[in-house]
C-alpha cells in the first residue's frame, strides 16, 4: 500500500495541475485496493484471485460548473489529462445554480479499522481453512461451496481548500453453503479483523442446518409468523435506507414522503446511522470530505431525521450530516452505517415462543414491487423451517414473498440484540433477528 | 502491449505454470445524467491493467495489476502462479480443458459514430431537451435521463499461441418520468427501464431512439397510470412486449443454462440450476414454437453479447439452447466442456475488466422470431393483459419460480386494447411459462435488447448481455399476485 506521504504527494501533484490548467477549485480522491479471494465449490478451490489497483479521481470547478474524471494511470501526463478531461466536461454544461465552494479543512474522529493479520492473510492460510471446511462436508456426506476473502484498502480525499481526509481499513469474509442432496444451508461472516470469525464454526453451522433442510414439505401460501435470522433482516431492510436521503424526499420518490414524524413503524423500532459503532466499518467522512455524524433516523417507530449532503442541507435549511456522495451526482446522500436498536430475545427464545411459524435463514433476489408502500418481493433460500409448538419440526419448500417493509416493521414481536450481519443484497449492518407476524408468502417453488 | 502479455506468459511458464493467458485491457467510459432539468452525473474514466490466469499444480490462480512495467507484470504473473499452487492445497482433481486452436487476429466491432468524438454539449443538450419535454407534462414529479459510453480494447494472449486484439464500443441511453400522487409512485421509461437500451454500437444508437419524440408520451403515461384500474389477480392470457420478454429470457433461460451454475460452482452466491445434466436433450423446455439460441456472432446483431472471441480465446459461436421446444445446449467454457464430455467450448467466457477472472456469462440469448405483428397478436386475443417495460424482477436460486412486474399494462378484450392497467405483474414456473407460449411476433418486431447490469461472480462482476425478442403470448398465466393481500 502507498504510504500517507506518497498519497499526499499525489494529491499535491493533481492540485498543482488543476491550478495550472485554470480550475477554480480541484478535489482529488485516491482509492487503493489490495484484495484476494479464494472461491470453492464441489469441496475444492476452483477460483483464486488477487488484485492490486489504485485510482485517482479528479473533480474540478470552473466558472460555476463541475465534473469528474478518473484514471488509474499515475504518471504526470496522465494526471494532467485527467484534469483536462474533467475541465472539458465541466465546460460542456450550463452553469450550475447554487454550486457550493468546496469544503475546507475538517476534523475527523479517529477510527482504527486496520489489522495487520487481516492484511497479511496468505492464499495458503485461506486454502487450509477451506480445505478443513470441505473435509467436514465430505465427512458429513455434503458438498461445500463458498468464499474466503481478505484485503486492505485506503481512501483519501484532498482539495484545493486544504481539506485532507485519509482512511484505511482491512476486511475479511467467509461464506459457506453446504449442500446435502437437494437441500442446502448457509452461513457467513464479515469483519474488519479476520480473527473475529471462525470458518470452521460457520462450516459446522451450515452443515447442521443443511441436514435439517432435507425432506422439505410444501406448505400453502399465506400470512405466517416468521423468525428472521439477522441475514434475512439485513437483506430486507437494506432496501429501506435510501428513502432516508433528503434528496429522495425532495424528488418525491421516498416512501417517507408525507410520512416523516408519524408513527410509521412499531414503537420497538429505533434505527441510527452510526459509522462510529464498534461493529461498523467505513470512513469517518463522506464523499465530499465532511465528517459523518451519528443520526437517529427512527426513534420509537417514528422516522424523525434524514441525512443531508451539503447541497441538500443548504436547500433544506439544515446542517449537512456527512452522508453525501462524491460530486457530481443526482442521488445526493444516503445512510451507510445502519444500527438497529434490537431487543433481549434470541432466535432460540423466538422459536420456543412460537406455536406455528417459519424460521428463515436468508432471503434472495429481493426487488421493489411498490416504492411507496415499500412492498418487496423475493425468495427464501438455504433453509426454511417449520416451527410448531416451540420447536423446529421440519424443513419447508422455499416461498416467494410480497411483503411491505413498513408493515414488517409494524409487526415485529421480539428482537435479539443487534449485531453485525452480512448477506448478499445489502451492505453490512448491525441488526437483530426478528420475530414478525403476518409475513406474506404468496407462492411456493419446487424445492 | 504484446511485449507485456508475452512477459506475463513467459514468467508464468518459468514459475511452473502449465497453461497461462493474459488480458491487457484499456477501458474508457463516459457517464452523463440529468435530473429535473439539471445535470446530474458528468464523469469520464479510464482504467488500464493486466490480468493473468494460470494453471499450476493442476489448479487455477489469477492475479491482476495496474503496474504496466515489465517488472510489475512479471510480479503479477509470479503471484498468479503462487496462488495456483495454494489452490492446489484444496483441490480434488486436476483441471483439464478441451482443446482449442490458436488464433492471431484483430477485430473491431462495427461503429458509425464514435460517441467519444461527439461534442459533449450536444449530448447533454439532447438529454436536457428530453428532460424538459417530460417536465412539461403536468403531474410529473421527477424526470431522469442518461447516456453511457464505453470503449474497450483488449489484448489477449495465451500460452497455446493466441494473440487477439478486440475493440468494442458500447452505447446506451434512456429517459424516465415519475409521478407521485396520493400514496402512489408511478414511473414510465423509454426505450427500456433501468437505463434504457444498450448495444455494441456508436452514437448512431442514440440518434435512432428518437428520445424527443417519445418523451411526452412517457411523461403522460406516468401520470395517467394514477387513474388506471389495478391489474386484476387472475389466471389468463399474458402478452409481453419484446423488452420484458428479453428480461424473461435472461432470467429463466440465460442463467439456468450457465454450466458453472449447473455444476455447482455458483452454489454459494448466484445459485444453481434446475437444468441438471440429465435434462439435456430430454426436457421439453417450451412449446414447439420456442427456439432460443446463444449467439455471440456479429451476424446475430450488435448486442452486448457480441464479440469475435471470448475471453478464453474461443471464437464466437451460435449454440442451440432450445430447439422446437426441446432443451439442447448449455453455455460452457473449455474446462466445463471437458467435465461434461463436450468436444469444444461454446465460447462464453467473459470478464468485466482486467482485474477480474473470466467466467461463464451469457452472450446474446435470443428467442427466434415467429410471425405476425403486435397488432395481429392483440387482434387474435379475446381476453388478455399486455404488459410492457420491466419494473421489478425476481427468480429463485435454481431459476424455477419467478415474478415480474411491469410499468404499464393494457387490458385486451375482443381483440382490442380497452383500458390501461396499473401495477401489472405475473408469476410462474419457468418450464410451465415457456410451454404456455402460443404466439411470437415476426422478425420486423424483433429487437436485440441490451441488459447492461447482469451481476455474477465473486468478486462481483457486472456484464452486458443481449436478448433478442419480439412480443409474444402466453396462456394460463398467473397475474396480479404481487399486489394481492397488501
Amino acid at each position: 500500500m502507498s504510504s500517507e506521504s506518497e498519497l499526499n504527494k499525489r494529491i499535491e501533484t493533481v492540485l498543482r495541475l488543476g491550478k495550472l490548467a485554470g480550475a477554480d477549485e480541484t478535489e482529488v480522491h485516491i482509492d487503493e485496493t489490495i484484495d484476494a479471494l479464494s472461491r470453492f465449490a464441489n469441496n475444492a478451490i476452483h477460483q483464486n484471485v488477487a488484485e492490486h489497483g489504485i485510482t485517482i479521481s479528479v473533480r474540478t470547478v470552473v466558472d460555476g460548473r463541475t465534473a469528474r474524471a478518473t484514471t488509474n494511470r499515475l504518471d504526470e501526463d496522465s494526471l494532467r489529462a485527467a484534469v483536462e478531461s474533467s475541465l472539458q466536461l465541466a465546460h460542456s454544461q450550463p452553469k450550475i445554480t447554487g454550486l457550493l465552494l468546496m469544503p475546507g479543512k475538517q476534523r475527523y474522529r479517529k477510527v482504527n479499522r486496520f489489522t495487520k493479520q487481516t492484511a497479511a492473510t496468505s492464499p495458503e492460510e485461506r486454502a487450509r481453512a477451506i480445505r478443513k471446511a470441505c473435509d467436514l462436508a465430505i465427512r458429513n456426506g455434503q458438498v461445500a461451496a463458498g468464499i474466503f476473502s481478505s484485503g486492505q484498502s485506503q481512501h483519501v480525499i484532498g482539495n484545493s481548500r486544504e481539506l485532507f481526509a485519509p482512511y484505511r481499513q482491512t476486511e475479511a469474509e467467509f461464506s459457506i453453503t453446504m449442500q446435502d442432496e437437494s437441500a442446502a444451508s448457509w452461513a457467513k461472516a464479515n469483519s474488519g479483523n479476520v480473527r473475529d470469525f471462525d470458518p470452521q464454526k460457520l462450516a459446522a453451522r451450515a452443515s447442521e442446518k443443511a441436514r435439517m433442510a432435507k425432506d422439505a414439505q410444501e406448505l400453502a401460501p399465506g400470512k405466517y409468523t416468521v423468525i428472521l435470522e439477522p441475514a434475512a433482516v439485513l437483506d430486507l431492510v437494506g432496501f429501506l435506507f435510501y428513502d432516508f436521503a433528503a434528496t429522495a424526499l425532495a424528488d418525491q420518490r421516498s416512501c417517507l414522503t408525507k410520512r416523516m414524524g408519524k408513527q410509521l413503524f412499531g414503537k420497538n423500532i429505533s434505527i441510527t446511522d452510526d459509522v462510529y459503532h464498534p461493529q461498523q466499518l467505513g470512513a469517518p467522512f463522506d464523499g465530499e470530505g465532511l465528517p459523518r455524524q451519528r443520526v437517529a433516523l427512527v426513534e420509537d417507530g417514528i422516522p424523525g431525521k434524514l441525512v443531508y449532503s451539503r447541497a441538500t442541507a443548504k436547500k433544506s435549511g439544515k446542517k449537512p450530516t456527512g452522508h453525501g456522495f462524491a460530486l457530481p451526482n443526482e442521488y445526493g446522500e444516503a445512510p451507510m452505517n445502519l444500527v438497529f436498536g434490537g431487543g433481549d430475545s434470541s432466535v432460540e427464545k423466538m422459536v420456543a415462543s412460537t406455536d406455528r411459524g417459519l424460521l428463515v435463514t436468508r432471503v434472495w433476489y429481493i426487488r421493489e414491487v411498490d416504492p411507496y408502500e415499500k412492498v418487496m418481493t423475493g425468495m427464501t433460500r438455504d433453509g426454511l423451517y417449520l416451527v410448531e409448538n416451540g420447536k423446529v419440526t421440519s424443513a419447508v419448500r422455499n416461498f416467494r414473498f410480497n411483503q411491505s417493509l413498513i408493515e414488517l416493521l409494524k409487526n415485529v414481536e421480539s428482537m435479539s440484540p443487534a449485531s453485525r450481519a452480512t448477506a448478499e443484497e445489502a451492505f453490512e449492518m448491525v441488526v437483530p433477528a426478528m420475530k414478525v407476524h403476518n409475513f406474506h408468502f404468496t407462492e411456493p417453488t419446487k424445492f | 502491449m504484446w511485449d507485456l502479455t508475452t512477459c506475463a506468459l513467459d514468467t508464468a511458464k518459468l514459475r511452473g505454470a502449465t497453461y497461462a493467458d493474459a488480458r491487457l485491457m484499456h477501458i474508457r467510459q463516459r457517464d452523463l445524467t440529468t435530473k429535473n432539468g439539471a445535470v446530474g452525473t458528468l464523469a469520464q474514466s479510464e482504467s488500464i491493467g493486466i490480468g493473468v490466469r494460470v494453471l499450476a499444480n493442476g489448479a487455477w490462480g489469477f492475479a491482476s495489476t495496474d503496474k504496466l512495467t515489465r517488472e510489475g507484470v512479471a510480479a503479477c504473473a509470479a503471484q498468479a502462479v503462487s496462488i495456483a499452487k495454494a489452490s492446489a492445497l484444496a483441490k480434488r482433481g486436476e483441471v483439464k480443458m478441451v482443446p482449442e486452436d490458436a488464433y492471431i487476429d484483430s477485430w473491431q466491432a462495427p461503429l458509425r459514430k464514435d460517441p467519444f468524438e461527439i461534442p459533449l454539449d450536444a449530448q447533454l443538450d439532447l438529454l436536457l431537451k428530453a428532460d424538459a419535454a417530460m417536465r412539461a407534462v403536468k403531474g410529473v414529479t421527477l424526470t431522469e435521463t442518461g447516456m453511457q459510453f464505453r470503449k474497450i480494447d483488449c489484448w489477449y494472449a495465451s500460452s497455446i499461441g493466441s494473440l487477439i486484439h478486440q475493440r468494442k464500443v458500447i452505447s446506451g441511453c434512456g429517459i424516465a418520468a415519475t409521478s407521485f400522487q396520493g400514496t402512489e409512485i408511478q414511473k414510465r421509461s423509454y426505450p427500456n427501464s433501468f437505463g434504457g437500451q444498450y448495444a455494441l454500437a456508436g452514437y448512431e444508437l442514440i440518434e435512432s431512439l428518437e428520445l424527443l419524440k417519445h418523451a411526452p408520451r412517457v411523461a403522460e403515461e406516468s401520470v395517467a397510470l394514477h387513474s388506471a384500474a389495478q391489474c386484476p389477480e387472475k389466471i389468463g392470457t399474458l402478452l409481453l412486449d419484446g423488452s420484458q420478454l428479453g428480461l424473461q429470457i435472461h432470467e429463466s433461460v440465460g442463467h439456468p443454462i450457465e454450466l458453472d451454475r449447473v455444476l455447482g460452482q455458483e452454489a454459494n452466491f448466484a445459485g444453481t440450476s434446475f437444468l441438471t445434466l440429465d435434462k439435456l436433450n430430454k426436457l421439453k423446455y417450451g412449446s414447439e414454437i420456442v427456439n432460443v439460441v446463444a449467439d455471440a456472432r456479429l451476424a446475430h446483431g450488435s448486442g452486448l453479447g457480441t464479440f469475435a472471441y471470448d475471453d478464453e480465446g474461443v471464437p464466437a459461436q451460435c449454440t442451440d439452447i432450445i430447439k422446437d421446444g426441446q432443451f439442447r445446449g448449455y453455455l460452457s467454457n473449455r474446462e466445463m466442456a471437458q467435465l461434461i464430455g463436450l468436444n469444444r467450448s461454446s465460447g462464453t467466457m467473459r470478464t468485466e475488466s482486467w482485474n477480474r477472472l473470466p467466467i461463464i456469462r451469457m452472450t446474446n440469448i435470443s428467442i427466434r422470431p415467429g410471425s405476425g405483428s403486435p397488432d395481429e397478436l392483440i387482434a387474435s386475443t379475446d381476453d388478455g393483459i399486455w404488459m410492457e417495460t420491466n419494473r421489478s424482477w425476481s427468480i429463485d436460486d435454481r431459476r424455477y419460480q419467478f415474478q415480474f412486474s411491469t410499468e404499464i399494462g393494457w387490458e385486451i378484450k375482443g381483440g382490442k386494447k380497452v383500458r390501461m392497467l396499473k401495477n401489472p405483474s405475473y408469476s410462474g414456473i419457468t418450464t410451465e411459462f415457456w410451454n404456455s407460449c402460443d404466439a411470437i411476433c415476426g422478425e420486423k418486431y424483433w429487437t436485440l435488447w441490451g441488459t447492461p447490469n447482469c451481476g455474477k461472480g465473486q468478486p462481483m462482476q457486472t456484464m452486458g448481455t443481449g436478448h433478442g425478442a419480439s412480443p409474444a403470448r402466453f396462456r394460463n398465466m398467473k397475474m396480479g399476485t404481487a399486489f394481492s393481500g397488501q
